[in-house]
């Protein structure tokens, strides 16, 4: 074991994990936002809707992310007429490509996500706000997407662990996030067993301050479900009340 | 019993010896087997870069077609036929390696593994620390080219690392490469196929000896300083008169050698 050099690489490699979280992040920002209209179109009566967001969600989910990322990035490229449109700028930088593949994959399965979530909600409830005559966008706003959002976290928080680990495959198209820039050093000094766990303890390290994140969001939102005795000493609430 | 060993090995070495010397004439060994480096025609001759390179030098050295003859041996039994004195010389690709010196000598290298940067057609790149400024340059990861690169052009280069050639040629035609660096006989072999039109070599070839190793030679064995002295000033006329290149341009379209050195 070489712990010097694993010692002299961890700069390089939390550089690398600065990249893998500009990745993640973006994707799931741009995930998230194209995800909620598409759980909306899948859940959808009509067919015009669903069909296209029910396509979407199974090619997305049905093929390799290392697929759909060669796609976007050698794919596209070989198309002269993408190369002459305004979209090339974007299309031409690897950072933006892995962004693009990345936010299409996690649209899919948050889409999924939301979708079962949506359904999850107690069709009574639903009635009940229609029979006061709430608007089709109050009901969204005030009754579904409130709660869905909330069930739909423990699911959510899995994909985006699958997420931040499958960023690993931007490494494929010339990145030098975490794994790409461990790929790198290793084909300099010879090293594989030192770096890959040097990066897998990275990689845990981000999954654990993820989780943790989200266990305290859900913890957060949830109070609703726990009786009111489990109730954890908060902050700003006087002790002698 | 130990006599009779040391006679065998006498009469053995005497016999060998003989063979090589017969008639004085100097035996050259290639493989045959390594185009286009030297390979058998379908009519049963010699021919390629190696071979070509020998017939020249031995035009050069004064020789007649009587004078020398050309044999092919395997890659194997090259070092071990020099050795017992199966031939003289070998004229194969054979790169010069420190282990290789422990056995063999070799005279000054006839060409090197060079390396090409490639651009498209009119990209009008010119290959220095001043003309790559700011351009994006794309290489195979753990590669002599990469380590040349990082060691030559890091500071003002942004490179990217690649896990094959196909893949950077890929993006170079895309456009998302100003230029690339491989082996030359690769790139040129490519540069000739489909893929690899719109594309060409810019600038001189990469032979920087610190990143790219001694170079590849004629060997010969150790303690033949004359025939080692005459294959040089050989080597240094064909060069100087442009038979060298003359003959390497036939294979390749870029340099295999720093004529300009």
């Amino acid at each position: 074991m070489d712990f010097a050099l694993m010692l002299n690489s961890i700069p390089d490699l939390l550089r690398g994990s600065i990249l893998t979280f500009e990745l993640v992040g973006l994707s799931m920002l741009f995930g998230m936002l194209m995800a909620m209209p598409l759980s909306l179109l899948r859940v959808s009566k009509r067919i015009w809707c669903l069909a296209p967001a029910y396509g979407y969600i199974f090619f997305f989910r049905g093929t390799p992310l290392l697929v759909q990322i060669f796609l976007v990035y050698y794919g596209l490229s070989q198309f002269a007429w993408i190369k002459e449109s305004i979209m090339w700028p974007i299309l031409r930088e690897p950072y933006w490509c892995a962004i693009i593949a990345f936010t299409l994959n996690t649209t899919a399965y948050t889409g999924e996500i939301l979708r079962g979530a949506i359904q999850a909600i107690p069709h009574g409830q639903i009635e009940a706000a229609q029979s006061v005559g709430m608007s089709r966008i109050m009901l969204l706003r005030r009754i579904i997407a409130p709660q869905a959002l909330v069930i739909a976290l423990p699911g959510y928080s899995n994909e985006l662990i699958l997420l931040l680990k499958g960023s690993a495959l931007a490494s494929t198209i010339t990145l030098l996030e975490l794994t790409g820039i461990t790929r790198k050093i290793i084909a300099e000094t010879y090293k594989p067993f030192e770096l890959f766990i040097l990066a897998a303890c990275m990689y845990v390290v981000i999954t654990f301050i993820l989780t943790r994140i989200f266990n305290w969001v859900e913890h957060r939102f949830t109070a609703y479900r726990r009786p009111p005795e489990l109730m954890e000493d908060q902050e700003g609430i006087p002790d002698n009340i | 019993m130990k006599k009779a060993v040391v006679f065998l090995t006498l009469v053995l070495f005497l016999a060998t010896s003989g063979l090589a010397m017969g008639g004085d004439v100097l035996k050259i060994a290639t493989e045959g087997a390594y185009r286009p480096f030297n390979y058998v025609k379908p009519d049963g001759s010699l021919s390629g870069l190696d071979v070509e390179i020998a017939r020249a030098l031995a035009a050069e050295m004064g020789l007649d077609k009587d004078d020398y003859e050309l044999v092919i041996q395997e890659w194997d039994g090259m070092i071990p036929g020099l050795l017992a004195r199966k031939f003289d010389v070998i004229v194969a690709s054979m790169s010069i390696t420190d282990k290789r010196k422990e056995a063999v000598a070799f005279t000054e290298p006839y060409y090197y593994e060079t390396g090409s940067f490639v651009a498209k057609e009119g990209a009008d790149l010119e290959i220095s620390k001043q003309g790559l400024k700011g351009k994006t340059v794309g290489v195979q990861t753990a590669t002599t080219w990469a380590r040349y690169l990082e060691g030559v052009y890091a500071d003002v280069v942004d490179i990217k690392f690649y896990d094959s050639v196909q893949n950077h040629n890929l993006d170079l035609k895309a456009g998302r490469l100003d230029a690339v660096l491989a082996t030359s006989f690769y790139m040129s072999s490519w540069l000739e196929s489909e893929e690899g039109q719109g594309c060409e070599i810019v600038g001189e070839p990469v032979s920087n000896p610190n990143y790219i190793g001694e170079g590849v030679a004629i060997a010969l064995r150790k303690g033949e300083t004359e025939l080692k002295e005459d294959l040089n000033a050989a080597l240094d006329a064909i060069i100087a008169d442009g038979t060298h290149k003359k003959i390497a341009r036939k294979y390749f379209p870029v340099d295999i050698y720093p004529y300009e050195k």
